[in-house]
């Protein structure tokens, strides 16, 4: 089990590395000249003089392969760089930005399990076929309707028309609510659609009728049987579902116009402050690693056909091996 | 029509009686009329077998009695009363009452058929946590002595593990055990043994006997084969495209068999055919008779292959095939034969020099081919040609028949389109297609069409050799028998020799000339085809021989041709 | 009957009504008793078959036809709404949709349909370049790792988990960030962020039928490796993808309307759907259809591409 662990820690930590390597080529590289991007533009009065005296302060005028080797011994030591625009550490930056989106993120996934995973087991469990294809036909559309509209009209009748929630700001728990159900919207679509496909197939399976044969009511082969191993595969994307939470507060927050993640990462990226957009990206994929790590701990505890994970083998050794490991 | 109705105070206790059922399936080609017009009964302490092949009904039928139709499936008519109760209209939970409790259920796949999450203690102690008011801790232990009684040894260990870590015959005692552990009246064995070696399969069924006899439970019997329904019936009932075509005894049924399906089933049943009879070698083919070339066709020489095992199954090395050798003559077939993890599969892809041999060596016609690699080894592959077990997955889906049969000629740029096509009609010919079939593909072929697609593309290169891994095994037993005769007559005909893959013992007799025996990677026996079934040298080759279903009547009871 | 049927079986190979998966096959307790019957094989007139199919479903020809409009409205947007989108009339601002205006109006008195439906060419336009990006790239990416497998399959898996590791949002700000606002780097920008769904899926079905019976049966019959690859391979492994393709339309929709309602793609007064949303905003409260009538053509686009990508599922299931 600790080599497993270990294995899996050394692949988040390069996991890192490469997004880290990801993120450089895209903010630093690509770009022609990334200070021109950060303090130029058309509108900008500063001087050409001035911009190189920015690009030798912010060793922009060293050779990619320094930049790169320097920048990220200095990430290594917590340093992300400052903001362009406010001239804050990034790190401080997104330190603060972090509780507020982490509210709403964890409302919003609560309210996408509970309501997406509920809708899920319910439209599978009823028995009348209408009912069940009109509780399916339901996560598409979820999927379908852009948040940002959703969000909008969310505004539209509990803030104005029925004023029960704030439209905007960060204060107090009224505030999180209009924000979450917005976040929880595609999150808890996904989380149905997933874990509905996958009950249907597991309400399919020999085994799912060995348990019928035993005279287990439907609700225990429902309950009982189909639902842990129907959950199983939904835990996997779990690192993508946080992830896409994380990509909905840039567009929950801007228009709930509440400080936070998102919003930092729209306002970065209206004025192209490379810095702090790198150390966003950096975040998120920290947390994506983070969660993975988790999954990977949980997943064998669950699943006990998984002790460790291996490359699939030819099929030539597959066939002459089905004896000795009981497996498939 | 079931036989007479018993009066209240004389013969056994009538558990199960189906009448005039009718079930019928929604497909999106139509409605298909699965099972039509059924009637038969199984009282206690009897044993009845349904026999049929696919397509005959006799899974419906089972799943019927216990209504654990799949969907789409609907009884359209007739009763099933199983001990007073009415299946085939109960309500939901009236069927929870009884399944598990009247009647058990063992279902065909045990690879499938238990929940992998669960362990197999809980597995089997939910039945009764489900029926009695049994408490948790003593359900547990009827679970364990339930798994004693299947004949799982350490059932105290296993009653803790899961499914994945059990073998394919222990899994199936487990479900033995599921299915018994609540003293049901009847049990519904579907195929119980279809899925495991032939040795594991006597075991099985030895064991089921054992466990019913004695408390008077009957049993329904699904199977394909005659040959284990006539070794452990009461009665036969024979079912074929919905309907019971005959019942009976088994003395009656294979001695005096009455309707004429029974009669073909009967006769190409390779386990009930005994000794074939050689016609073939009565008559000197005109390919023999020719002056022989010298030399065997193919050779193999102390092969050895070893498979590295993943580190998670303890690493080291797996030795798949131990020191095999074998001398394949022209125009002759040899058998391999042996069960799951034999080395069989491996060594004749050993022999096609798909796999790189760890040491031996491979011969063609006495030349030695181990180390050829790249076009050489390309150009090798006209003289050896493979035919696959699964007709389904051997054939690309999306080709037409054409084009797979001449798919080797193009690979090796033989003729001109136009004399490819005509040699496309000239191998269905061969194989006893219809020309319209060049166009077809395979989704609209049944399973033997799509296994004469697959020898006549193996013929396509005039081949010497051609390596039939296991062809028959997936066919019909009908359908075997029309494939394994096409064999036999191709081979007196084009003079081919056969390197013939198997763990049926059964169509090994009626094919082959030598017969190789693996167990474990070695060969254990090896020699003429007749003589190693009349007098087996190795004590494996003999239990292999004794598990061949339908010894009785081989033996002589009723005088099947 | 069934006992004629039966000898005609036997003694007429051509005629064998054969069967469904035999007895040694893990097959499930059902007999469908299909190819019991005296079936002799049947041509299939398949896209007529499939026609038919479409009309029978009212909610997918409800998304065919959707999509129709949708790229009518893309390609030849004057068909369905001749006005012009940039200029409006300042004293029909702010009205309420009715026969004259479809949509309702905006702040400037700028119809809202005409809008729409030209501002469909920008949207569609940049759904379907970042639909093909993410499919010719990861489509290739998936082929070699599946086909060549080893090494290669490692590291390009490898590279592609770390696109999956930043979420495909903010995967395309940061592109965004650093190629500047506009459509086209709206395009590459969610086109990029989808390779790695699409190099997986491709690679497991090359995968798949890379290690088939019918693959090995090829080399087995002397095939060279790379007509393995183009007759086998390819055209067996492209079902899933063509499904995904739909599916990512539909995603790809929803990204290039979200980058446009925050701001970065073409500049105002480009009606690109997600700025008009944006731009309804301000008056949220007096004119709802600024909002949610551009809101819902995208929510029905998305769904459309999703009905029609479900369709294309299941037609492949079933065959």
């Amino acid at each position: 089990m600790t080599r497993y662990l270990a294995v899996r820690l050394a692949q988040a930590l390069g996991v890192l590395w490469a997004a880290y390597t990801v993120t450089f080529v895209v903010l630093y590289a690509l770009p022609g000249d990334p200070v021109s991007l950060m303090y130029g533009g058309d509108s900008s009065d500063v001087t050409p003089e001035q911009l190189a005296a920015l690009r030798a302060q912010y060793g922009l005028d060293r050779p990619l392969p320094v930049q790169y080797v320097s920048q990220l011994g200095l990430a290594l030591q917590g340093d992300l760089g400052t903001s362009v625009v406010n001239g804050r550490p990034v790190t401080a930056l997104i330190a603060e930005a972090v509780p507020p989106t982490a509210q709403i993120a964890a409302l919003g996934l609560l309210l996408a399990l509970v309501l997406g995973g509920g809708l899920a087991v319910g439209a599978t469990y009823v028995r009348s076929r209408a009912l069940s294809q009109t509780l399916l036909s339901l996560p598409p559309l979820g999927v379908a309707i852009p948040s940002f509209w959703f969000g909008l009209t969310l505004v539209q009748w509990f803030s104005f028309t029925f004023p029960l929630f704030p439209a905007v700001g960060n204060k107090g728990f009224s505030s999180l609510v209009l924000p979450a159900i917005t976040l929880a919207l595609p999150t808890g679509a996904l989380v149905a659609q997933m874990l509905s496909r996958s009950l249907l197939g597991t309400l399919h399976e020999p085994w799912a009728d060995t348990a019928r044969a035993k005279g287990a009511s439907r609700a225990r082969v429902h309950l009982g049987h189909a639902l842990r191993n129907a959950a199983l595969p939904t835990l996997t994307v779990t690192g993508l579902v946080v992830g896409g939470l994380l990509s909905g507060a840039v567009v929950t927050e801007t228009v709930f116009s509440r400080a936070g993640l998102g919003r930092l990462t729209a306002t970065s990226v209206g004025a192209q402050d490379i810095p702090v957009v790198q150390g966003i990206v950096l975040f998120a994929a920290l947390v994506y690693v983070l969660v993975n790590l988790l999954v990977d701990v949980l997943y064998p505890l669950l699943d006990p056909r998984i002790v460790r994970v291996r490359r699939p083998r030819p099929v030539a050794a597959r066939a002459a091996a089905p004896a000795l490991v009981g497996a498939a | 029509m079931s036989g007479t109705t018993n009066g209240p105070t004389t013969g056994p206790e009538r558990l199960l009686t189906v009448t005039d059922l009718a079930v019928t399936y929604r497909t999106s080609r139509g409605d298909v009329r699965a099972v039509r017009d059924v009637s038969l009964h199984v009282d206690a302490g009897e044993t009845v077998a349904l026999v049929g092949e696919s397509g005959s009904g006799k899974s419906t039928t089972a799943a019927a009695v216990v209504r654990l139709l799949a969907a789409g499936a609907r009884i359209e008519r007739g009763t099933v009363d199983l001990l007073g109760h009415d299946v085939a209209h109960a309500s939901p939970r009236a069927l929870q009452a009884v399944r598990g409790r009247l009647v058990g259920l063992v279902p065909q796949d045990p690879t499938v058929s238990l929940n992998p999450v669960q362990r197999i203690g809980d597995q089997v102690a939910e039945v009764l946590r489900i029926h009695g008011s049994v408490g948790r801790r003593a359900a547990a232990v009827a679970a364990v002595e339930a798994l004693r009684k299947a004949g799982l040894p350490d059932p105290e260990v296993r009653a803790r593990q899961y499914p994945h870590e059990l073998s394919g015959g222990m899994r199936q005692r487990v479900l033995i055990a599921i299915a018994l552990v609540a003293q049901p009246r009847l049990l519904v064995a579907d195929e119980p043994t279809s899925a495991l070696d032939v040795t594991v399969q006597r075991q099985i069924l030895d064991h089921l006997e054992e466990l019913t006899t004695g408390t008077g439970t009957g049993v329904l019997l699904i199977t394909h084969d005659l040959g284990v329904a006539a070794d452990r019936a009461d009665r036969i009932v024979v079912m074929s495209q919905g309907r019971v075509v005959e019942q009976g005894t088994p003395d009656a049924v294979l001695g005096s068999p009455q309707d004429p399906y029974t009669r073909a089933l009967l006769a190409a049943a390779p386990s009930l055919r005994g000794a074939r009879t050689r016609p073939r070698d009565a008559v000197p083919s005109p390919a023999a008779s020719e002056a022989p070339a010298p030399g065997p066709a193919l050779e193999v020489e102390h092969l050895v292959k070893d498979f590295p095992l993943p580190r998670s199954a303890g690493g080291g090395r797996l030795r798949a095939v131990d020191d095999v050798s074998f001398v394949l003559p022209r125009g002759r077939t040899l058998a391999l034969v042996g069960e799951s993890g034999s080395g069989k599969s491996t060594t004749a892809r050993l022999a096609l020099r798909l796999v790189e041999p760890t040491s031996g060596s491979v011969l063609v016609d006495g030349e030695d081919v181990t180390g050829t690699h790249g076009e050489a080894l390309r150009a090798l592959r006209r003289r050896m040609q493979v035919v696959y077990q699964n007709p389904y997955a051997s054939l690309d889906p999306r080709w037409p028949v054409e084009r797979i049969v001449t798919e080797p000629l193009r690979a090796f740029r033989v003729g001109d389109r136009r004399s490819r096509s005509a040699r496309a009609a000239e191998l269905l010919d061969v194989v006893a297609l219809p020309v319209t079939a060049l166009q077809r593909r395979p989704a609209e072929l049944s399973g033997g069409q799509r296994q004469r697609v697959a020898i006549a593309r193996a013929l396509a290169l005039r081949p010497e050799v051609v390596v039939l891994d296991e062809p028959v095994s997936a066919l019909d037993v009908s359908v075997q028998a029309q494939v394994l005769d096409l064999l036999a007559g191709l081979q007196d005909e084009l003079g081919l020799s056969y390197l013939f893959i198997s763990h049926d013992l059964a169509v090994v007799r009626q094919v082959a000339h030598e017969v190789v025996v693996l167990s474990h990677g070695r060969v254990v026996e090896h020699g003429d085809v007749e003589q190693v079934f009349a007098r087996p040298q190795d004590d494996y080759t003999a239990e292999l021989l004794s598990a061949i279903p339908g010894s009785r009547v081989r033996a002589g009871v009723g005088g099947a041709p | 009957m069934t006992a004629v049927d039966a000898l005609t079986a036997l003694t007429d190979p051509a005629r064998a009504a054969g069967t469904g998966a035999g007895p040694d096959q893990a097959s499930a307790p059902v007999d469908t008793g299909i190819h019991g019957r005296d079936e002799d094989v049947v041509a299939r007139h398949v896209w007529r078959g499939r026609l038919v199919d479409v009309l029978r479903r009212p909610g997918l020809l409800l998304a065919v036809v959707w999509t129709g409009l949708v790229l009518l409205a893309a390609f030849a947007p004057a068909v369905l709404a001749s006005g012009d989108p940039l200029t409006g009339v300042p004293a029909d601002k702010l009205q309420g949709p009715s026969a004259a205006h479809w949509f309702g109006t905006d702040q400037l008195g700028r119809d809202l349909f005409t809008r729409v439906v030209h501002g469909t060419h920008l949207t569609l336009q940049a759904a379907l370049v970042a639909v093909g990006v993410g499919l010719v790239v990861g489509a290739l990416l998936g082929l070699l790792a599946g086909f060549v497998g080893g090494v290669l399959d490692d590291v390009v898996m490898r590279t592609v988990d770390v696109l999956l590791s930043i979420p495909s949002l903010l995967l395309s700000l940061a592109l965004i960030t650093a190629l500047g606002f506009g459509t086209v780097n709206v395009a590459i920008a969610v086109g990029l962020a989808s390779v790695a769904s699409v190099a997986r899926i491709m690679r497991s079905e090359v995968l798949r039928v890379r290690t088939s019976v019918y693959v090995e049966a090829a080399h087995a019959g002397g095939s060279r490796w790379w007509s393995v690859l183009f007759r086998h391979v390819l055209p067996n492994s492209t079902g899933p993808v063509v499904v995904l393709a739909a599916l990512e339309l539909g995603a790809a929709i929803l990204a290039v309307s979200a980058l446009s309602f925050l701001g970065y793609g073409e500049p105002p007064p480009a009606p690109e759907w997600g700025a008009l949303v944006s731009g309804g905003r301000d008056h949220l409260r007096t004119s709802w259809w600024l909002t949610t009538l551009p809101g819902l053509t995208i929510a029905a686009s998305v769904l459309a591409a999703g009905r029609i990508s479900r369709a294309l599922d299941g037609d492949r299931g079933a065959r």
